[in-house]
């Protein structure tokens, strides 16, 4: 079972800026889960497009409900591969973002494609789409809330970093008031779906004495 | 940033700098002239790449864009 979850965004910066940013975003001040970054593949194709791969360590944070239900000696480093095709001539760039560890506990993939705002030609837009999925007997749904959740708030971190990067680029200080009201729907949004997460898991475990 | 490896890290800013400028100068206007960082990311690349090998990490045999699914329903 896959759950799915899409949404759209922008950026008010202009597509190369932002394009640039996204080989300087790390790190910044969202960031502190991110240990290492490398980009350990890439290649200019004869289209003039450039293909990338980026590995990332970040921290791995399970929440206190599953980690009863956890490995005992898992390991606290997650490893991410980032692929990505940036096009100077369309002004589009898609990335392909997943988890090569602990991928049986949870795996997320996103699918982002950044390209200038149809309404605003000096903004970008990134289309986001996820699918998040779990092979953990019993759990699978627990797990899948929890990693859904966590995805939706990261998402806030993501966009708060580009943001901070990109008004540095461009010699700016970086507002905080957008950037605090996303935190806290996005506190709102995690916590809601925490407790549902926490429910179905006692509702698993309830089962299994039945 | 750090590198995974950890020796590797003023390499891999060596690399980016190099990278960043040409990315900004060169490659986003269109200026398809070769990109001058190509020794840079080798000895860099040579550095990473032993640390992950080292650490086990698992990056072999995945398929550029490789889980490129469909949209699907949940």
């Amino acid at each position: 079972m896959v759950k799915y979850f899409s949404c759209a965004g922008f950026l008010k910066s202009s597509w190369d800026q932002v394009f640039l940013a996204f080989w300087q975003r790390y790190p910044n001040p969202y960031s502190n889960h991110v240990l290492t970054e490398d980009i350990i593949f890439r290649e200019v194709t004869p289209e003039n497009c450039l293909m990338s791969r980026r590995l990332l360590t970040k921290t791995s944070r399970a929440p206190r409900w599953a980690e009863k239900f956890l490995p005992a000696h898992m390991a606290q480093k997650a490893y991410i591969i980032e692929d990505s095709v940036v096009d100077p001539q369309g002004r589009t760039m898609t990335t392909l973002t997943w988890n090569i560890s602990h991928a049986r506990v949870m795996s997320i993939e996103e699918r982002c494609v950044y390209r200038v705002n149809p309404d605003n030609n000096s903004w970008t837009e990134i289309k986001r789409e996820a699918w998040i999925s779990s092979n953990l007997y019993g759990l699978s749904r627990a797990i899948q809330e929890f990693g859904l959740a966590r995805f939706k708030s990261s998402i806030t971190k993501t966009m708060k970093g580009f943001e901070y990067v990109l008004a540095k680029m461009q010699g700016e200080m970086p507002t905080r008031t957008l950037a605090e009201t996303a935190t806290v729907k996005a506190r709102e949004t995690a916590l809601a779906a925490k407790e549902k997460a926490k429910d179905l898991a006692s509702q698993a475990q309830k089962k299994q004495y039945v | 940033m750090n590198s995974v490896g950890e020796g590797c890290t003023e390499l891999k800013r060596e690399y980016d700098q190099c990278f960043n400028r040409w990315f900004a100068e060169k490659f986003l206007k269109g200026d398809r002239s070769a990109d001058p960082c190509s020794e840079l990311f080798l000895k860099y690349h040579t550095c990473v790449q032993k640390a992950i090998k080292e650490k086990d990490i698992p990056v072999e045999g995945v398929e550029f864009m490789g889980p490129n699914r469909e949209k699907a329903d949940s």
